[in-house]
């Protein structure tokens, strides 16, 4: 009995998860009502919980999942068109569907509702060919169907049970439910695997045969489990925003209201016991944006904006955080209105209500038994709203926030942690230990010399401030806010970041590296030190601090509040063009990049092929001979003294860009290819020496952008000519 | 059987400075030999460091700072009582470092007793009882009690 059980709950949640798909996929039929693998895929998924329903004996299931398939068995068919009613009906199949389950997973049986109606209402769809049913038909008069198609049915039902079993048996093949926390514990061994693999490659060294072999398999091995264990644990946001459109949809329709649903960042990331979370705060703040937001088509008209009403989603990451927000073009709220409820509900007093700032007052929408709808629908206004909402967001160690402009919209934006999420980031080391950052909190790096370190960062009455490109950058030394001991700086290390709208420089021992990793959350006892927005561990399995750029700036008093004025700066500064560039070492460990267009092709030469012609250096390529340049030679060396200007470049391979320009090819020595990336291409800081366009911060080091067609020039002065 | 559980339990014993200590061996989840550990700058004294075990991250508690005893002396490194206190459903893990881990013993509940009014304050909020044995006085702890870096102990 318990194994039927268990077969039983399998089936639920399958169902279920079906089921969201399917308000999905109706929606889009709607859009594209002729759209056949649509319809089929809908058929196959009715057909499925049809089937299942049969074989657990769920008759009531089955009847009206019955119907449903055979209405959409002659829509896939193209016996007949989606129309309104029918597309409503159907979506009301889906929900009898899902009452019905719910029903089951509440008491274990199907409970008593017969849905007599809707079926016969299904029945009389697919019965009558082209003609439109009116929706609102008194039920009685469809209650008996009629004769003929009743034993058409049945005939139908018989047949396909074996194969709906099939069917079922496939798709739990394809996907199994995984407790969460088996994955975490997944997670965390797979990451010590990791750290052990590379132990073990550290002691293999250079060293040859089997046993290296052996070392490179796990090495791949271990890489490609990390790489897959952590997508299990990962779910794009659309998990919970596609059952939106559906809400959206229904209520629209419900209310008399055009609304249009716009998404930003789909694809957003958030670690799977979050998406459950958040599933139901999101889903009322959309109502209530619709709800009490977006007014009537009329009332748009009359103000002036257009009939259909839009609510954006957007996600995004930031400094470790999730950001949702739900933004609509409404009426906003209005802070006059807010206030006179409150008094009137008694939730605070004349006085205090005069004594609110509009901000304060529009927080009033989240205090318990707070309602501003004018008249309580079903769809809101019950007063338990939007307290509920943010309970439930800082239940999860999240914040609500919100920004209304009267006449103008309300934005909502939730800030939820990511309890484990992977965020590239710095790593950088103070007073002996190594901290991460953020890498979206960084801007740039700066670094001067030790001789010039004493002069560059100057004093504003006890607050240090460095000259950047001319503007004053407060600066927060990393050791003296942490209060540990710095070590001794070979060189100032300035990591610029930013904090809302906020940017400050902070001096670290020294920057280390950037990598990809796992934030994980400290002990909630150690919750209350701001500094720290978690811990991660570093390859070799040691801890490290990942700081929390906020709250160390806050903390420093470099920043403080208005986070709206910084969201529409980082908004703009997202849709900027995006171009392939080529990253090669340069003298000194720096970092160049060539944009991919500029590069023909990429060589390895070997010293002995370099002949010369007169003072230029040529090397014969695919027939022809073309002359090479060798950019570190050509660029003037900036530093005071110059070191072998040579050193990026391997001695014995020459890695060779080649470069044209209409017939004409040339070859540019450069040092160790690193890597291609896409980067827009905004210069972050303007050029230092000739031959350079200027610089950037592609995978938080600085790189410089190599201008090719000036270093060309100064070698073969007339290449680009003609 | 319940009765058994009621009047004998179990306890892993630890050294602290000249003091004889035990927690419930229940709480206790493993023994680790001192490691590394990342300091977190700012966090109350109490908070030695943060330990990496296989893949989660614990903090690591002293206890001699937690009780307010003297700190360690010499090159013996403290050893890592790993300790779960279980506080509504979620279980989470600390790592209590101690002078030296001893037996898991068995106590019976009529050789124990309340601990003295005399005590000091601090200490009797963690301290359940005091056993009376042959080699001396061991003194009980309240796991859960001891891994919560309390106000008192921040100051």
């Amino acid at each position: 009995m318990s194994e039927l059980n268990d077969l039983v709950k399998e089936f639920l949640v399958e169902s279920s998860e079906n089921l969201d798909r399917l308000d999905q996929e109706f929606l889009q039929l709607e859009q594209d009502p002729g759209n056949r693998e649509l319809l089929a895929s809908i058929f196959r998924t009715i057909h499925t919980v049809k089937g299942t329903s049969g074989f657990f004996g769920f008759e009531r299931l089955q009847r009206v999942a019955h119907a449903g398939e055979n209405l959409l068995a002659k829509l896939r068919d193209g016996v007949l068109e989606l129309d309104d009613a029918r597309s409503d009906a159907l979506l009301r199949t889906v929900d009898a569907i899902r009452a019905i389950l719910a029903e089951i997973e509440r008491t274990g049986s199907e409970g008593s509702q017969e849905y007599a109606e809707l079926i016969a209402e299904l029945e009389a769809l697919t019965a009558q060919p082209g003609a439109v049913v009116a929706v609102n038909r008194p039920a009685t008069a469809i209650l008996q169907p009629t004769p003929e198609a009743k034993p058409a049915t049945s005939a139908i039902s018989a047949q396909p049970r074996t194969q709906a079993q099939t069917q079922t048996v496939a798709l739990t093949e394809q996907s199994l439910r995984v407790d969460v926390r088996v994955l975490d514990r997944l997670m965390n061994l797979v990451g010590e695997l990791v750290l052990t693999r590379n132990q073990i490659l550290q002691h293999l060294g250079h060293s040859q045969g089997a046993l290296a072999a052996i070392g490179k398999r796990l090495d791949g091995i271990t890489s490609q489990l990390q790489e897959e264990v952590m997508k299990t644990r990962m779910q794009p946001i659309e998990a919970v925003w596609g059952k939106l459109p559906r809400v959206v949809r229904d209520l629209a329709r419900q209310l008399g209201k055009q609304v249009r649903l716009e998404m930003e960042g789909k694809e957003t990331e958030l670690d799977r016991s979050i998406i459950e979370s958040i599933r139901d705060p999101l889903t009322h703040m959309v109502r209530n944006a619709i709800d009490h937001g977006i007014e009537t088509p009329e009332q748009r008209r009359a103000a002036g904006k257009p009939a259909e009403g839009c609510l954006l989603l957007r996600a995004y990451h930031e400094g470790g955080k999730v950001t949702l927000e739900v933004r609509d073009d409404g009426r906003g709220i209005d802070p006059a209105k807010v206030r006179a409820k409150a008094v009137e509900k008694g939730l605070i007093s004349r006085a205090q209500a005069e004594r609110m700032s509009d901000k304060e007052a529009i927080e009033l929408i989240f205090a318990p038994g707070f309602s501003t709808a004018e008249q309580v629908t079903n769809v809101s206004g019950r007063g338990v709203g939007m307290d509920v909402v943010r309970n439930n967001i800082e239940k999860i160690g999240g914040n609500v926030d919100i920004a209304s402009v009267i006449g103008q919209g309300t934005t909502i934006t939730i800030k939820i942690p990511l309890t484990l999420a992977i965020i590239p980031a710095l790593i950088v080391a103070c007073g002996g230990d190594r901290f991460a950052i953020p890498q979206v909190n960084l801007v740039e790096l700066v670094r001067i010399e030790k001789d010039k370190a004493a002069a560059a960062i100057e004093d504003v009455y006890g607050a240090p401030v460095y000259r950047l490109r001319g503007r004053l950058l407060p600066i927060i030394d990393l050791a003296k806010e942490l209060q540990i001991p710095a070590q001794e700086r070979q060189a100032l290390n300035i990591v610029v970041l930013q904090a809302d709208e906020h940017q400050f420089g902070l001096i670290v021992d020294e920057v280390l590296d950037t990598g990809e990793i796992v934030v994980k959350p400290l002990d909630k006892q150690l919750k209350s030190l701001s500094v720290y927005a978690g811990a991660t561990i570093m390859g070799d399995g040691s801890v490290a601090l990942i700081l929390d750029v906020y709250g160390l700036g806050t903390r420093a008093h470099a920043v403080t509040g208005d986070r709206e004025r910084q969201k529409a700066a980082a908004a703009a500064s997202a849709v900027e063009a995006r171009e392939p560039l080529l990253l090669f070492q340069s003298p000194d460990d720096g970092r160049m990049a060539i944009p991919l267009s500029q590069v023909v092709r990429l060589e390895e030469m070997r010293p002995e092929q370099i002949e010369t012609t007169g003072d230029l250096e040529v090397v014969q390529y695919r027939g022809d001979i073309i002359p090479l340049v060798r950019v570190f030679q050509v660029l003037p060396e900036r530093r005071r003294n110059p070191r072998n200007p040579e050193a990026g470049v391997p001695s014995d391979i020459l890695p060779v860009v080649i470069h044209s320009h209409q017939q004409r090819q040339v070859g540019l020595v450069v040092g160790r290819i690193l890597d291609t990336v896409e980067e827009s291409l905004k210069l972050q800081r303007p050029a230092s020496r000739p031959g350079i366009k200027g610089c950037l911060v592609i995978n938080g080091k600085v790189t410089e952008i190599l201008d090719v067609e000036a270093v060309v020039r100064a070698v073969v002065p007339d290449f680009y000519k003609g | 059987m319940i009765d058994f559980a009621q009047s004998q339990r179990q306890y892993c014993t630890f050294r602290l400075a000249q003091y004889h200590c035990g927690i419930d061996v229940l709480a206790v989840r493993e023994i680790l030999r001192y490691q590394p550990m990342t300091r977190v700058p700012l966090a109350p004294p109490v908070v030695k460091g943060l330990l990496n075990l296989r893949g989660q991250i614990i903090t690591a508690i002293d206890a001699r700072t937690r009780l307010g005893l003297p700190p360690r002396e010499g090159e013996r490194k403290p050893v890592n009582i790993v300790v779960a206190a279980g506080d509504s459903g979620e279980e989470s893990l600390a790592s209590l470092l101690v002078d030296e881990i001893g037996d898991v013993v068995s106590v019976d509940a009529a050789s124990c007793e309340p601990p003295p009014e005399t005590a000091p304050p601090n200490l009797r909020e963690v301290l359940v009882a005091v056993c009376k044995r042959e080699q001396g006085l061991l003194l009980l702890f309240d796991a859960a009690r001891l891994i919560r870096i309390s106000a008192s102990a921040t100051a």
